[in-house]
């Protein structure tokens, strides 16, 4: 089977700073990856540069495009690469004001990635925006409304769907639950758990939260000081880590 | 005694000017920066058209000026004394003797023909800016084509009112390429900017931009297939000449509240007067 994505020899410098070194893996289509390490990893930096909003110094970003089977995404044009940033790939940050249009209701939130590839009919958008709204559990009598009027949970949800509204291929999430409050996040890892598997949703996910990746990822990174020092199932890194960090990493999670 | 180089600006100004006309005439609808000057007036005066004008006028031309279709206003009558003063050109208000219009908010009712230049005074020129303000990102969504977000302005406005609310600086697409602000006219004339025979020239002072519109250039105004564009004006003829087929200004005309629907456009109807038509009927 062709991997959907394969990074090949990630780095990004910062002047002599180490971003994240030499990071390769496979992502296989429906398969949830998890990169997990504490603030400062690289985790974030390779996140961006996977997702084309940073140019990295060295490797390979190969997606398996639609059209025209994998390309490296680093090369490709900006025009090819905005493009695939509204079609098959979505991101999800951390700060939904981030992801949102904060002076656009939800319907037209939802609504935009839908006129960005050219849909044209209202009541089709509209439709299509209001049924996401219901598949992220917001009520359809808040389409008008503006996402500051929302929660940060709803906020969050509301990302969510508007990145999801296309059927990606492949979702970047960049601590997705990170800023909510605990009840408000087992919601919303129900939530994106239940999505995942229904659309077979092939992901990545940055996270400093192990919480996150035992319940949404197959396979686990464990990045440090830019570099990947475990790599593998999440259930077996997370029940018997072989690197001294990755125990250093799941005791301190235990201690919480 | 001031001496004025001919229309005001210097003659590597106009040059300057010119060359980012005609780069707007090749490249219909795109937004050209220009080095704006200033003018001895204040911006809301219209400088960027002023300096269009004085750019593409000559000492031959006939010049006209309307303001939200008037030639009589404050503005209008200032712009057309500057270039009188400052050219020596000649003057006038009928729109077919006019060579050079400059115009504020309206486009006239008689049919622009060849040889005629348009100049519109823009406020705004980049129509992205309502949700997107950062100009780096703009430019960017112009030259990918990415225009998705202006549909998601249509779509606010219906879902907040209904059916497209928005009735001036209507978005139109050019030549199927650059989405373009057409100034504060009133969507009735957007019909009107497609396959002109005249030039049309936009300038924006502050924001230093100029873009245009070759004679018989392709101008679509967005929509959506079950929102269509609709030029739409006030459902009444003409008080003062009876016509249909124009843009119609609301006047108070007592104490009592009493309303008149009469032309934007004065020179159209005063002509429509002088050639014997009369409002219907005095209900
Ligand atoms: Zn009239």
């Amino acid at each position: 089977m062709t991997p959907l994505l394969s990074v090949q020899g990630i780095t990004k410098r910062y002047g002599t700073h180490i971003g994240c070194a030499d990071v390769s893996f496979d992502l296989y289509p429906g398969e949830v990856m998890g990169i997990v390490g504490e603030s400062g990893s690289g985790k974030s930096t390779l996140l961006n540069c996977m997702a084309g909003h940073l140019t990295p110094d060295a490797g390979q970003v190969v997606f398996d495009t639609r059209t025209d089977g994998p390309h490296d995404t680093i090369t490709m044009s900006e025009p090819e690469r905005r493009m695939l940033g509204r079609t098959d790939w979505a991101f999800v940050h951390q700060h939904a004001r981030d992801g949102l249009r904060i002076g656009v209701s939800a319907g037209g939130n939802v609504g935009e990635r839908l006129m960005a590839v050219g849909e044209r009919n209202y009541g089709d958008i509209r439709e299509k925006a209001t049924d996401w709204l219901g598949r992220v559990e917001i009520d359809a009598s808040r389409v008008d409304d503006r996402p500051t009027t929302f929660s940060g949970g709803m906020q969050q949800r509301l990302q969510i769907a508007r990145n999801l509204v296309t059927g990606p291929r492949l979702v970047f999430m960049d601590e997705p639950t990170g800023g909510l409050d605990v009840s408000v996040q087992a919601r919303l890892l129900d939530l994106l758990r239940g999505l995942v598997r229904d659309m077979g949703l092939s992901a990545i996910i940055v996270t400093h939260d192990l919480a996150v990746v035992r319940l949404l990822a197959d396979r686990l990174m464990v990045m440090k000081t830019g570099r990947v020092v475990e790599a593998g199932l999440t259930d077996q890194v997370l029940d018997d880590p072989q690197h001294a960090y990755s125990q250093l990493l799941v005791s301190s999670v235990l201690q919480v | 005694m001031t001496e004025y180089n001919f229309a005001y600006l210097d003659e590597q100004t106009k040059r300057m000017i010119r060359r980012a006309i005609l780069k707007g005439l090749a490249i219909p609808g795109y937004q050209v920066p220009f080095a704006s000057r200033e003018m001895p007036m204040p911006y809301g005066w219209g400088t960027g058209g002023v300096q269009v004008s004085a750019a593409v006028l000559t000492p031959k031309d006939t010049f006209k000026v309307i303001d939200q279709g008037a030639d009589d206003t404050t503005n209008a009558v200032s712009i057309r004394t500057f270039f009188q003063r400052t050219a020596g050109v000649a003057t006038t208000t009928t729109t077919s003797d006019a060579t050079v219009i400059q115009t504020r908010h309206r486009i006239p009712e008689e049919p622009l023909h060849e040889g005629q230049i348009l100049v519109y005074q823009v406020p705004i020129p980049e129509p992205l800016r309502f949700l997107e303000p950062r100009e780096s990102e703009t430019r960017k969504m112009h030259s990918l084509e990415e225009y998705g977000l202006m549909h998601v302005k249509l779509y606010e406005d219906i879902s907040r009112h209904g059916h497209i609310a928005t009735s001036y600086a209507y978005p139109v697409k050019v030549e199927g390429r650059y989405v373009m602000d057409p100034s504060p006219i009133p969507k009735f004339d957007n019909p009107k900017l497609g396959d002109m025979a005249a030039i049309q020239l936009f300038g924006a002072g502050r924001e230093q931009r100029i873009y245009a519109l070759p004679p018989y250039t392709q101008v679509v105004s967005l929509d959506f297939e079950d929102h269509p564009f609709e030029a739409s004006k006030a459902d009444h003829p003409c008080g003062m000449c009876g016509a249909t087929d124009s843009y119609l200004d609301e006047l108070i005309i007592d104490d009592a509240g009493g309303r008149m629907f009469v032309c934007s456009d004065t020179d159209y109807c005063e002509v429509r007067q002088a050639a014997g038509h009369k409002r219907k009927d005095a209900a």
